[in-house]
């Protein structure tokens, strides 16, 4: 920990660094980006390019030729959906942005036979600051009809063992990304905000492997995973310990990891553009009367195996024990002789690996966005919250308990409501039990 | 270039910039004073903007009697909040106040919920009442490029009014005996616990006054516009903690003096980003993506200005209040 004065030049070397690469970065991703980009007007007054676009999707597939109307200041316009079911609409507007409103209202006659709105068909849209917005229409649930042509069976009479098995399903995958998260905490304090977008770009990597440039699944998550440690290891590198080094304090850093986060949730956003990338493949399995994407039992089972090999690993070896050590107490480990900032750097790598894989999962499971992580990053935090800071078992429990709320909530609430019931048991838990479920007793508050 | 530079000096005194200054306002008492980390500054905003708009949408209240509402509504949230966290560790008030901020957005937003909250549409037309009250009489006030309606200098007027007036609510709270007593319990609590004070108690007060800032700044960011549950994301708190940090956490006109730099610059930048693509001088974006730039800008800015001048432009160093 003693680091000389002089090393305080490094860091700023290392910001343009960063800049740098964010440049390149910018240069390289404008092609990808080009594909999906709507074409600007050439020239004109740049008040007038606003966007208004949607996608209409059932059952993740995009539903062509539904009519649209879209009325507002100086906008009158018919629009029908293209083949993958998006719609877009340039509309003139002043610079008033939240001022003008423009309604958007779907013509219930083109929708397909048997599918029916949910809510209401209009819909209003402001632009909040920004000149694209979109908006989106949901349909009642139907019985689904996947990519192979098949029918799933109608699951209402076995809606509790199929939310029971999401739940289990979400839990092993949070698991992961939580202990990453606890790992981090446990060892340097730092609450990272940024974790979740490992998590995203573990599963948009996925994507892009497998999906775009044609991959095996297998390769493409491997790969992601890879990417997702390198990017850890990265912000480890460039950004967190320069910080440690700066002694800098935990708040002023979990500050820095919020804007670091938004970084590169935007940077996300405008590689990969702001709708959902589809990831679902292969069959689906019958098991207990239920059926399931065999991907997703695949995934289940591995993620068990993971927190196995994870678990031995943190009891059985030298570096494990060691890890531990310093999370208990990094001066006294230090003081035994264990080389403090080579276990953070060990820690980050293995923090990153388990995010990564739970990055993958969670794209194989709800599809990959650029904000699948941050929409997930306060499940990711209840879970290490209610575990108990900091314990790499707290945190795994914790998991299986908000998965399993989320989940189960949806047999009595309505299924938007189900992030926000497990928040809600979390705050409860707290008032109760403040140090988490298996937290360590200690003087608080 | 007129039209750019307009907008951005335009910005400076939008309701939109006044209701970010007053959360911001709202949260300097509560960090940069007495410590606590409020994550959820956008749940108080919500609380304002709903309670006021259903107040008069759904219970047919009057104006002030919904801002009633509003603010007694503000005060059972900070309740809510600062019970089960309070006494403990400044990260699980963070954690405890991020989610309540969630699941408020969430429950409003749910489709249940369409009758009284408008579900994911959100509310608008209530403000009828607010156009009103405006004493200048109808017509178009024009000034340089700008040219401004009756309502949009009433509005500005009202938003800036409050900011001003609630500065000098904090100013002066911050000077009384109760400030300093709120300015120990940030250096150290244990210190001011064993002078005699009941710490649980101020902290909770300071959460309820910096609450109702918040709140009343959620009315007036929807007064002139509408009710859109999307916009309470954490987001919205994160660009407030910029605001705040912009200007200096532990200062009293930080936070208006931030507010004002954030969004013109952003107007600024995104503009001329706009105004680049049009004319082709900038090739690798498209105008879609310049809101991911205006939001990447605003990390890069947070992130420097945390590591670099983590007390703001107006702080003082020797008032250091990131002492976790």
């Amino acid at each position: 920990m003693n680091q000389s004065m002089s090393r305080n030049q490094r860091p700023a070397r290392k910001w343009l660094g960063i800049l740098a690469l964010m440049f390149a970065f910018l240069l390289g991703g404008s092609q990808l980006a080009a594909s999906a980009a709507t074409p600007a007007p050439g020239g004109g007054d740049i008040s007038t390019t606003f966007i208004i676009s949607g996608k209409i999707v059932d059952c993740g597939v995009g539903i062509a030729g539904i009519k649209l109307h879209v009325t507002g200041p100086g906008t009158d316009a018919q629009l029908v959906t293209d083949k993958k079911g998006f719609w877009t609409i340039q509309v003139p507007t002043t610079t008033q942005y939240l001022k003008d409103k423009f309604t958007v209202s779907l013509d219930k006659t083109s929708l397909p036979k048997g599918r029916l709105l949910k809510g209401n068909a209009e819909r209003t849209v402001v632009f909040n600051m920004v000149n694209s917005a979109s908006t989106s229409f949901k349909f009642v649930p139907i019985t689904c009809t996947n990519a192979g042509g098949q029918t799933k069976p109608s699951e209402s009479e076995n809606s509790f063992l199929l939310a029971l098995f999401n739940g289990i399903n979400l839990g092993l995958v949070l698991a992961m990304a939580a202990i990453g998260l606890s790992l981090i905490y446990g060892t340097t304090g730092l609450s990272n905000f940024a974790h979740g977008e490992m998590v995203s770009v573990g599963a948009l990597s996925t994507w892009f492997f497998n999906k775009v440039l044609g991959m095996d699944l297998i390769f493409a998550a491997l790969i992601a995973i890879a990417i997702v440690t390198v990017f850890g290891y990265g912000q480890d590198a460039l950004i967190w310990r320069p910080l440690r080094k700066k002694r800098i304090g935990l708040t002023q850093m979990m500050i820095v990891s919020i804007g670091l986060s938004m970084v590169v949730r935007y940077f996300l956003q405008l590689l990969f553009g702001g709708d959902t990338k589809v990831l679902t493949q292969g069959a689906t399995w019958s098991i207990a009367g239920i059926s399931m994407p065999a991907l997703n039992v695949i995934c289940a089972g591995l993620s068990v195996l993971v927190l196995v090999g994870y678990t031995l690993f943190l009891t059985k070896t030298r570096i494990g024990k060691a890890t531990r050590a310093v999370s208990d107490n990094s001066a006294l480990a230090a003081s035994t002789g264990i080389d403090v900032e080579r276990i953070i750097r060990i820690v980050w790598i293995i923090a990153a690996v388990l995010t990564g894989i739970s990055g993958v999962f969670f794209g194989l499971y709800q599809q990959a966005s650029w904000d699948t992580g941050f929409f997930n990053l306060l499940l990711i935090f209840a879970a290490v919250t209610l575990g108990g800071l900091g314990t790499s078992a707290g945190a795994a429990v914790g998991a299986m308990i908000i998965g399993l709320l989320v989940e189960l909530s949806t047999l009595f609430i309505p299924a938007d409501l189900k992030i926000a019931a497990a928040l809600v048991v979390l705050i409860l838990v707290l008032l109760v039990k403040p140090d988490g479920v298996l937290g360590k007793k200690q003087r608080i508050g | 270039m007129d039209i750019i530079f307009g907008n951005a000096v335009d910005w400076l005194f939008q309701p939109i910039t006044a209701a970010y200054a007053l959360a911001a306002i709202g949260i300097a008492l509560h960090f940069g004073f007495t410590g606590l980390l409020n994550f959820g500054q956008a749940v108080f905003m919500a609380v304002g903007a709903y309670g006021f708009s259903i107040s008069v949408k759904v219970l047919h209240f009057g104006f002030w009697p919904s801002v009633l509402v509003a603010l007694i509504a503000s005060v059972i949230m900070a309740f809510i909040l600062g019970i089960p966290t309070l006494r403990l560790r400044s990260d699980y008030l963070a954690i405890v106040t991020i989610a309540a901020a969630e699941v408020f957005r969430f429950i409003v937003s749910t489709t249940s919920a369409q009758p009284i909250t408008g579900g994911p549409q959100g509310l608008n037309e209530y403000s009828n009442e607010f156009w009103a009250m405006n004493p200048i009489p109808a017509g178009h006030y024009k000034f340089w490029v700008w040219d401004y309606t009756q309502d949009d200098i009433f509005a500005r007027a009202v938003s800036w009014g409050l900011v001003i007036g609630f500065a000098i609510l904090l100013a002066i709270l911050v000077r009384s005996p109760w400030g300093r007593v709120i300015k120990g319990i940030r250096e150290d609590e244990d210190a001011v616990r064993s002078l005699g004070k009941n710490v649980y108690s101020y902290k909770m007060q300071s959460l309820v006054v910096g609450g109702l800032m918040g709140t009343v700044a959620g009315i007036i960011f929807v007064l002139p516009t509408s009710v859109q549950p999307g916009n309470y994301g954490t987001t919205l708190t994160f660009f407030i903690w910029t605001i705040l940090l912009l200007g200096g956490a532990s200062t009293v006109l930080g936070s208006i003096v931030g507010a004002m730099i954030f969004w013109s610059l952003l107007s600024l930048t995104s503009d001329l980003l706009s105004a680049g693509v049009d004319n082709g001088v900038i090739t690798f974006i498209s105008q879609n993506q310049i809101g991911d730039i205006r939001f990447m800008l605003v990390g890069i800015g947070l992130m420097l200005l945390v590591i670099f001048r983590p007390q703001g432009i107006f702080g003082n160093k020797k008032e250091l209040y990131f002492n976790a």
